[in-house]
């Protein structure tokens, strides 16, 4: 067993081995390195030929047609396209847009700069499980309603929203529907073709794919029309303008044509060793699962460790890489806000860590986690002066804090 | 973060020695002994410093300390190197440290200087509690 050990596949994915591969086949002299849109020789048809395959297995696992299929350079800007292309084209028929709170940045701020625009959006309130119900969503629309955007599956603590129900509603309302699935591909089945989703946004490199590229799938029936946010030579029918980047775009085809084949297994190993994970520390005092237990994507696992800061607990876990929602790992000093909307009271969020399990962890990995955490816990809890009023029955609630 | 050798260090040996680095609890109620408690749980920082004095000349001295400290590595870091700062110190001048004092000594980058502003606040606490004792 090698250390430091990787645990943090929410954030990215070592790109796999096979497609490592494909990818240096499409760089040099000897290799397809010719432009896709040269229309006048071999080299650029055989490059075409290959991001034209690469979109058929991105259009495969996701079952869809691959004329769908939109390159982009990542789900951020396949949200950014998605949200402010599609809004943007349909400004005309209404201002209000429906997202949730607990979305990626990439989707938030897109929505903050629509509001500077005219444009109304309304910040859905998950459950204290990390859901966004189809009521939740049919409360909220509104006759000016022209746009819904959530994500399938949430980057921080793995929960599923049940995007089929969603997208009836929105279709019966003819209301565009757009879904975040960076985390979702390879780890949750998508079928486009039986879901009423208009707009969904993908990336490689969640998915054991390189890091800077993305599609985004724009449907065909019913058609969704968007304004292209980058311009340049009409690209991708006019939707984004850009050389097509084919050692990337090749990638991308073949880790999701990896993923397709490989999912059914990697779900069955990946959801063995989390359960084997949290089964290692669930027994622990003051030991908090964060997000919905069973509507849950198989390699996340959110654990809040009361009484232990969670950027103190990434410090004496330094074999492991792990993430936390603990402001103290970001740069604006607030803790997480996905975990804040779930009602978490800060401490709590403080308190976090976000384990990712994948495609290459181990068993001997999992044990040698759990032992280390249980470890790691004890001794801060004995350097923590909350564990000892917790000990002591002092209610930390009724302190009265003198914070600087 | 990347963070200095001398915060992963002092962090470290806090956590693997925690009573050679002064890591413990007196009985408040003691009267010398003088405890400043800082910080709050949301803000994701608190620190409890204790200090054990006795009279001395017309003075104090701080004859040890005892701290315990819920927070990132770097305010861990800090505490812990203040109570190195503290023992032998008279009130008086334990109250001349400075936050930059602690900064410095650990090499604190900017976003984790409110750690030793921290540390110093529990220090000024722990002696007024101490004072008011007397």
């Amino acid at each position: 067993m090698q250390l430091p050990i990787y645990l943090d596949y929410a954030s990215t994915t070592p790109v796999d081995p096979r497609v490592v591969k494909e990818m240096q086949d499409c760089l040099s002299m000897d290799g397809n390195f010719g432009n896709p849109a040269s229309r006048s020789h071999a080299f650029g048809w055989k490059a075409e030929e290959a991001t034209e395959q690469a979109r058929q297995h991105v259009a495969d696992l996701v079952n869809c047609d691959p004329r769908e299929i939109v390159w982009t350079s990542g789900a951020t800007e396949s949200d950014n396209l998605a949200i402010k292309g599609s809004a943007r084209f349909n400004k005309s028929k209404g201002n209000h847009i429906i997202t949730s709170k607990i979305e990626h940045k990439a989707v938030l701020d897109s929505c903050r700069q629509l509001e500077t625009e005219g444009f109304e959006v309304t910040y859905l309130d998950p459950t204290d499980k990390g859901i966004i119900t189809p009521e939740m969503v049919s409360d909220a629309i509104t006759d000016e309603t022209i746009l819904v955007s959530l994500m399938h599956l949430n980057n921080e603590i793995g929960v599923i929203n049940d995007i089929e129900s969603i997208g009836k509603i929105t279709r019966e309302k003819s209301i565009i529907f757009h879904v975040d699935a960076a985390q979702s591909t390879g780890k949750l089945p998508i079928d486009l073709a039986s879901l009423n989703v208009d707009l969904m946004s993908f990336s490689a490199h969640k998915t054991y794919g390189p890091k800077g590229i993305g599609a985004l799938y724009a449907s065909r029936k019913p058609r969704v029309r968007l304004k292209a946010q980058i311009h340049g030579g009409g690209h991708e029918r006019g939707m984004r303008s850009g050389t097509l980047a084919t050692h990337q775009i090749v990638g991308m085809g073949e880790a999701f044509r990896i993923a397709k084949s490989d999912m059914d297994s990697d779900i069955k190993k990946i959801h063995a060793l989390r359960v084997k994970l949290w089964d290692g520390l669930k027994d622990m005092e003051e030991v908090y699962l964060n997000g919905d237990e069973k509507l849950r994507a198989a390699g996340f696992l959110n654990v809040s460790f009361n009484y232990v800061e969670g950027e103190s607990l990434i410090m004496a876990l330094k074999d492991i890489a792990v993430s936390s929602g603990s402001a103290c790992t970001s740069a604006s000093l607030e803790p997480s806000y996905v975990l804040r909307a779930l009602g978490l009271k800060d401490e709590l969020a403080h308190s976090s860590i976000r384990f990712g399990i994948g495609r290459f962890t181990t068993e001997e990995e999992v044990e040698y986690t759990i032992d280390l955490v249980k470890d790691s816990v004890e001794k801060l809890r004995k350097l923590s002066p909350l564990w000892d009023m917790y000990k002591d029955g002092v209610d930390l609630d009724s302190v009265e804090w003198m914070a600087t | 973060m990347a963070y200095s050798k001398k915060v992963i260090d002092k962090f470290e040996s806090t956590l693997n020695e925690p009573e050679k680095n002064s890591v413990g609890r007196w009985n408040p109620s003691d009267t010398d002994i003088g405890t400043g408690m800082v910080g709050a749980p949301a803000c994701g920082d608190v620190m409890r410093l204790q200090i054990k004095c006795k009279p001395k000349n017309n003075s104090h001295v701080i004859s040890d300390v005892k701290f315990k400290t819920y927070g990132c590595g770097s305010a861990i870091a800090s505490s812990s190197e203040l109570v190195d700062m503290l023992v032998g110190k008279t009130l008086e001048e334990a109250r001349e440290i400075k936050n930059k004092d602690i900064a410095n000594a650990l090499d604190l980058p900017p976003i984790k200087i409110h750690c030793s502003v921290l540390a110093e606040d529990s220090i000024h606490k722990a002696i007024e509690d101490y004072e008011s004792k007397l």
